[in-house]
């Protein structure tokens, strides 16, 4: 039982980091309809960033944590925002209206051009920053099992519920959230009632970026090593986790990446850890067959 | 008139040209770049300083020797790709690769094209697929495990033990011989388990190591996921002991696990550092802000391997090369080498070591 717990622990820190990924994928999509494969290098180069920061303030002798953490938080999401907006600009911008499959393959080079670009700059050694935040609190105790959550892991769970209500307020409530809903519905309607178009789609790939460097400091904080390649993976898992939650859906990411960190942590804690990869996308295919939109998508309703 | 200059400094030139040596290309190769990259490093570094301090001397057989490098990224794919391109470049000896799984296809190719190789990959399928062009400067694995295998079931009594590996070529085979080391003191792995390479997240894995109350890990696999299971148990609140190969010399670990390192023992040949007959070398070494760990003088004995062998031979030809080398007895700055029939070093020897502080020296 206490074994679960743990297992549960860690398989919710590691879903809100999909989850948080994940929004990027889902709301990119929501808007213009296409993925953006670059997402999961924009996520590796916000976690870069964060290296960079925290050599800086060790240099400069910063010793509040908390202060630290904020100003990372800040400036990679700033940055990160920035690549955003201009992969948005270079990449898609110029060949919205060309086929679907045009900007699709100009998000697979745009991936590629990132990651050889930070491989060459910073060079391809894996970059490890010294803990920053150690230590944790005992849950429950038992004869032969501690339950124990990180500091870390309980900055990364509360961090995600944070901006995930947040963010659900925004989109509801705020008129920039009308807009974007606007433009998800009818690019072209919205237009003509005053939408600036270019601007949303251009404020929703820097509000996807800003949360994929949220979960870079936290993957960078947690685990405390980056290289150029983690983009890739959890680039690949943060997709699944959207189309599992229903491409286009918000909460549907931020629950097909729990259920993902969930089901890897389980799947590795009582049957073949080898094998978890299997599980992940083989549960995928499972619900896409019962449910071809996702858990909490909407079937697309042909309109004539 | 700018004809006749030009011819001029076309004569002048050929002139320069002529006296100067003729160069014989010898080739390293190992992951240049990608996730190992600070082993191919050292290789480089190892590989550079031999070839300065040989064409010094004047070469071998009066030829200057020149460098080629190739970058396999311990991709077994490109490992290949390196192989034809070093072919192509009609290189005389081979100082490579790195990881196993890209030494054996890229043996193939060097079998086929005549090359004879030195390699530093453990894995016991290197040499046991009868290709003559191959020599082991270092141990195999299953000498490896069994000497990790023996410390852990005589210095670990009454302790769990868990068995890892990361499902590579080397990792598996290294974790299977530890394994079976154990068995044969009477000692049974708590816990078998695999992992994949490359992944940052093992806190699955780690829980799992608690709950089994498993103090001691053995694993076969590289550094990085080393570092990053140290640093997910310390956060677990585990304490954790790691036995691992010979790649756990790369001082990345320590970058990485921080003081986590400290827990780390490994196996691996004995310290060539501390060689009396490397002490120029090392001295050498140290001068030029390059510590020579790891596979640093592995690369400069590699060549001193080759040059010693050719002069014996009398030629850099394929037959005479190899049969000098299978038959010669080599003084090196890893010690004195000489080969069996398969190509593997007669007395390698692994002696179990610890990172502390940041260094590495024999475990007590």
């Amino acid at each position: 039982m206490a074994y679960a717990l743990q297992q549960l622990i860690n398989g919710l820190t590691l879903g809100a980091m999909y989850g948080l990924i994940a929004i990027g994928y889902t709301m990119v999509y929501g808007i213009i309809g296409m993925i953006n494969f670059a997402h999961g290098d924009i996520f590796m180069v916000s976690a870069f960033i964060a290296v960079t920061c925290f050599t800086l303030l060790a240099a400069a002798d910063v010793s509040s944590i908390p202060l630290a953490l904020m100003f990372v938080l800040v400036v990679s999401m700033f940055f990160t925002s920035a690549y955003g907006w201009a992969v948005e600009r270079v990449a898609y911008r110029p060949l919205r209206g060309s086929t679907r499959l045009a900007p699709l393959i100009s998000a697979i080079g745009m991936s590629i051009f990132l990651q050889n670009t930070v491989q060459l700059t910073q060079g391809a050694r894996v970059k490890p920053i010294p803990p920053v935040i150690e230590g944790g609190i005992e849950l429950w105790q038992t004869p032969d099992f501690t339950v124990q959550i990180g500091w870390s892991q309980l900055l990364i769970i509360v961090t995600t519920v944070v901006l995930m209500v947040a963010f659900t307020w925004m989109i509801t409530h705020t008129a920039f959230g009308r807009q974007q809903r606007s433009c998800e519905q009818d690019r072209t309607m919205a237009a003509l009632l005053g939408v600036n178009v270019d601007r949303t789609i251009s404020l929703t790939f820097m509000l996807g970026a800003a949360l994929a460097a949220v979960a870079g400091v936290m993957v960078t904080v947690y685990y405390g090593v980056v290289d150029f390649f983690i983009g890739f993976l959890a680039g690949i898992k943060a997709f699944t986790a959207a189309v599992l939650g229903g491409i286009g859906s918000l909460p549907g990411a931020m629950l097909g990446g729990l259920l993902i960190g969930l089901i890897e942590s389980f799947w590795a804690a009582y049957l073949w850890a080898e094998y978890k990869d299997v599980a992940t996308f083989g549960i995928l295919c499972l619900v896409l067959m019962l449910r071809p939109s996702g858990l909490l998508g909407r079937p697309e309703v042909e309109k004539v | 008139m700018n004809k006749t200059l030009l011819a001029a400094a076309l004569a002048a030139v050929g002139l320069a040209a002529q006296p100067a040596l003729a160069e014989l290309p010898v080739a390293i190769a190992g992951p240049m770049s990608g996730q190992y990259a600070s082993a191919g490093d050292q290789i480089r570094k190892g590989a550079e300083m031999a070839i300065a301090d040989i064409n010094a001397r004047g070469g071998v057989l009066g030829e200057k020797l020149v460098l080629e490098v190739g970058d396999d990224a311990c991709d077994p794919k490109q490992a290949v790709s390196v192989a034809n391109t070093m072919v192509n470049k009609e290189i005389v000896f081979m100082h490579g690769h790195w990881c196993s799984s890209s030494t054996i296809p890229a043996s193939d190719v060097y079998y086929e094209a005549d090359i004879p190789m030195a390699t530093v990959s453990t894995n016991p399928q290197v040499t046991e697929r009868g290709l003559e062009n191959i020599f082991r400067i270092m141990g195999r694995d299953d000498q490896q495990g069994m000497v990790a295998g023996t410390y852990l079931a005589d210095h670990f009594k009454g302790k769990k033990i868990a068995v890892v590996d990361d499902k590579s070529a080397y990792g598996k085979g290294l974790a299977d011989e530890i394994a079976k080391a154990m068995t044969a003191r009477g000692i049974e792995p708590a816990l078998r388990e695999s992992i994949t390479a490359g992944e940052k997240d093992y806190s699955g894995l780690v829980t799992k190591l608690k709950r089994d109350g498993v103090e001691v890990m053995a694993y076969g696999g590289y550094h990085t996921e080393v570092a990053l299971i140290l640093r997910q148990a310390q956060q677990a609140g585990l304490d954790l002991t790691v036995m691992g190969g010979d790649t756990m010399t790369n001082s990345e670990l320590v970058t990485a696990a921080g003081p986590a390192a400290d827990k780390v023992l490994f196996t691996f040949s004995p310290d060539p550092r501390k060689n009396a007959s490397a002490a120029p070398v090392v001295e050498k070494f140290r001068a030029a802000k390059i510590e020579p760990e790891g596979y640093v003088l592995y690369a400069y004995a590699a060549m001193q391997l080759f040059e010693q062998a050719a002069t014996a031979a009398g030629s850099t030809d394929y037959d005479a090369l190899q049969k000098a080398m299978r038959e010669g007895s080599f003084d090196t700055v890893i010690g004195n080498l000489s080969f069996d029939a398969k190509g593997d070093q007669k007395a390698p020897g692994f002696v179990v070591y610890q990172w502390q502080g940041g260094q590495y020296d024999y475990a007590r």
